[in-house]
C-alpha cells in the first residue's frame, strides 16, 4: 500500500488497528501454539506475565513473526519496548506506525 | 579496557574505584543475591563481595518461594540491585553509583600493596539447582576452581592470547553459562565485558556493531535462531559462543557463514560448569576439557576431576566415543530444560500437588519431535475439582518460575495411572492430545 510508505502517516483509523489487532492475535496464536483462540485475546489484555502469560521466549518469536510479516525490528533499547508489549492494541499500533511492508 | 557501556570503555581504575564504594555498601552479612540487570554492576557486586568475603547467590529463579528459601538458608543475605523497583523479599542494598563528581579522570589508582590476594579455596559462589523435594539444592563455587575453569575456556575457546577481546552476551550474567562466559571469563582472561543484554536480533546486531574488534558473542541457541530468521546483516564477528541447549550442525554452518565467524558450542551443567566444547559445523562429538573425567556408574556418567567441585551426575544420555570424546543422546527422562533453565518433572510434579484443592496432577513433556525446530514446552494434567485453570497457573506462577507453566493446563477427573500407581508420559501426552482442541485459525 502506497500510504505505508508515507513519510507523514496520520493516525491510524480506528478499523486499520481493530484489523491489525485480529491479524496479530491469529498469528500469536498459530506462532505460540496457544490454547486461546485468537478471537478471545482481549486486545488491552497485558501480554506479558498474568495476563496472556507470555514470557521472554514468547516474546522473541512474536518479533521475528512481526519482522517477517511486517518488515518490523523491534528493539529492546528503543524507550517504545515497555510499551509495545504492554497488550496486542499497543503492539498493534506500533506495528502500524513502523511496518514496512 | 576492562568493560564497554554503550561503547564507552571503562577502564580498571573506575573498576577498582567501584569496588570498593559497593564493598562498604554490602553491610556485614555474609551473602549477596546479586540481581543487578547491568553486567557491569553485576561484575561490580560480584566481586566486591568476594574481597569482603561473602558469598554471591544465583538462584536461577526469583519467585517468591525461592527467596523465602533463600532466606531460610542464608539469614543475614542482601539483595544487591540495580532497578528502583526491585520487590523481593530480602534487605536491599541499591547499586551505589559514583558521585557525578568522582569522574574516572579524578579517581586515584589505589596504592599497589592494596591489591588483594584471594585464597583459592575461598568461597565464591553457590549457584542453585532445582532438587526433587521442591527446595533449591546449593552448590558452592570456591575462587580457585572457578579461575581454574576459565583458564581452560579460555584457551579451548582460543581466546588465551594477549589481544583483548569485547564479548558481547545476550544471557543473564546469574546463569552458570552467562556467569562463567560474560563475566569471569572476561575478568579472568584480560577481555572486557559489556554491560548491557541484547535482546532482540536486531539488538544483537547493533550490540556487536558498537563492540570492537576482535569480537565474541556469548548466546543460545534460540537467540541465533531467532537472528538467523531475522532479515538483517549480522557483523562480522571473531566468535560466536553457545550453549544451554544442543544446536544443530546445520543451524551451525548459518551462523558461520551469515556472521564469518566461528562457532563453538560449550557442554556444562550448573554443578559442573562448563566442561566440553564442540566445533558443531564439523562435528557432533564433544571434547572434554583438561583433567575432568566421566566416568560410568550402572548406567549413569558422573564427571569429576579439574575444576569441578563435586562429582556429579549427568542428566544427559551419553556415549563415551574414546578418550576425551563424547556423544550426547538427549536429555535423562525425568529432566526439563527449557531455554537453559532446569527443572525436573520430579520437582514441577510436587510444586502442583502443593496446591490446596489439588487432588492429583502431573506435568508431561512436550512434543520431542518439535525439539529441533522451536522451544517446547511443558503440559500438565490436573485433578481439582475446586479450581479453574486460571487459579492453578496463578498459584504455580508463585511457585515455579514462569518458562515452565504447563501449555495446556488441563482439567482432568482422573491421571491415566497404570495398576501399579505409574504414570506413563506417553499414557499423559494422548490423554492431552485427546481432550486438546486446537484452536479454529
Amino acid at each position: 500500500m502506497s500510504d505505508n510508505v508515507s513519510p507523514l502517516r496520520l493516525p491510524a483509523g480506528s478499523a486499520e488497528i481493530a484489523a491489525l489487532i485480529g491479524e496479530l492475535a491469529g498469528l500469536i496464536v498459530a506462532a505460540l501454539n496457544l490454547e486461546v483462540p485468537a478471537a478471545d485475546i482481549g486486545p488491552d489484555e497485558p501480554l506479558y506475565g498474568a495476563g496472556l502469560g507470555l514470557d521472554s521466549i514468547d516474546i522473541l518469536e512474536i518479533a521475528l513473526v512481526v519482522s517477517k510479516q511486517y518488515g518490523v525490528q523491534l528493539r529492546a533499547d528503543s524507550e517504545d519496548n515497555e510499551r509495545i508489549f504492554a497488550s496486542l492494541r499497543q503492539l498493534a499500533e506500533y506495528v502500524n506506525a513502523h511496518r514496512t511492508k | 579496557m576492562l568493560a564497554y557501556r554503550a561503547g564507552t570503555p571503562i577502564r580498571v581504575r573506575q573498576f577498582l574505584a567501584d569496588l570498593a564504594r559497593v564493598g562498604a555498601a554490602l553491610g556485614a552479612g555474609g551473602y549477596v543475591l546479586n540481581v543487578c540487570s547491568d553486567r557491569y554492576r553485576f561484575a561490580v557486586g560480584f566481586a566486591a563481595s568476594l574481597l569482603t568475603g561473602k558469598v554471591s547467590l544465583l538462584p536461577s529463579t526469583r519467585t517468591p518461594e525461592v527467596i523465602a528459601h533463600l532466606k531460610r538458608l542464608c539469614p543475614d543475605a542482601v539483595c544487591l540491585t540495580d532497578e528502583d523497583d526491585c520487590d523481593l523479599a530480602l534487605p536491599r542494598v541499591r547499586f551505589p553509583e559514583a558521585a557525578a563528581a568522582a569522574a574516572p579522570s579524578a579517581v586515584a589508582a589505589p596504592p599497589a600493596a592494596a591489591m588483594p590476594r584471594i585464597e583459592a579455596g575461598r568461597r565464591a559462589a553457590w549457584v542453585f539447582t532445582s532438587g526433587s523435594t521442591g527446595t533449591p539444592v546449593p552448590h558452592e563455587k570456591t575462587f580457585g576452581r572457578l579461575l581454574e575453569g576459565m583458564r581452560v575456556a579460555a584457551q579451548r575457546l582460543g581466546l588465551e592470547g594477549a589481544v583483548s577481546h569485547a564479548i558481547v552476551a545476550t544471557v543473564p550474567p546469574q546463569h552458570m553459562y552467562g556467569f562463567e562466559a560474560s563475566v569471569l571469563l572476561p575478568l579472568a582472561s584480560g577481555h572486557a565485558l559489556t554491560a548491557e543484554r541484547p535482546f532482540y536480533p536486531a539488538d544483537i546486531c547493533a550490540a556487536l556493531a558498537r563492540a570492537p574488534r576482535p569480537r565474541v558473542l556469548v548466546t543460545t541457541p534460540l537467540h541465533l535462531r531467532a537472528l538467523m530468521a531475522a532479515d538483517i546483516a549480522v557483523p562480522d564477528t571473531d566468535l560466536i559462543v553457545s550453549a544451554t541447549a544442543p544446536l544443530s550442525g546445520q543451524l551451525a554452518a548459518q551462523v558461520e557463514e551469515r556472521a564469518r565467524t566461528r562457532l563453538l558450542e560449550i557442554y556444562g551443567s550448573t554443578e559442573t560448569g562448563s566442561i566440553a566444547t564442540r566445533r558443531t559445523s564439523t562435528t557432533p562429538e564433544w571434547r572434554l576439557w583438561p583433567r575432568v573425567v566421566f566416568e560410568p556408574r550402572a548406567d549413569e556418567i558422573w564427571a569429576h576431576g579439574g575444576h569441578v567441585e563435586q562429582p556429579t551426575r549427568l542428566c544427559d544420555v551419553i556415549e563415551l566415543t574414546g578418550g576425551d570424546r563424547f556423544l550426547l543422546h538427549g536429555r535423562v527422562a525425568d529432566l526439563v530444560n527449557i531455554a537453559g533453565k532446569r527443572s525436573s518433572l520430579a520437582y514441577l510434579n510436587h510444586q502442583l500437588t502443593s496446591i490446596p484443592g489439588v487432588v492429583d496432577g502431573a506435568f508431561f513433556h512436550g512434543d520431542p519431535a518439535a525439539a529441533e525446530t522451536c522451544v517446547t514446552r511443558v503440559g500438565a494434567c490436573v485433578v481439582a475439582p475446586r479450581l479453574d485453570a486460571a487459579a492453578i497457573v496463578a498459584e504455580l506462577r508463585r511457585r515455579i518460575d514462569p518458562v515452565f507453566l504447563p501449555r495446556p493446563l488441563l482439567l482432568v477427573k482422573s491421571l491415566p495411572r497404570t495398576p501399579t500407581g505409574k504414570l506413563p508420559q506417553e499414557a499423559l501426552r494422548m490423554l492431552a492430545a485427546a481432550l486438546h482442541k486446537p484452536s479454529p485459525s
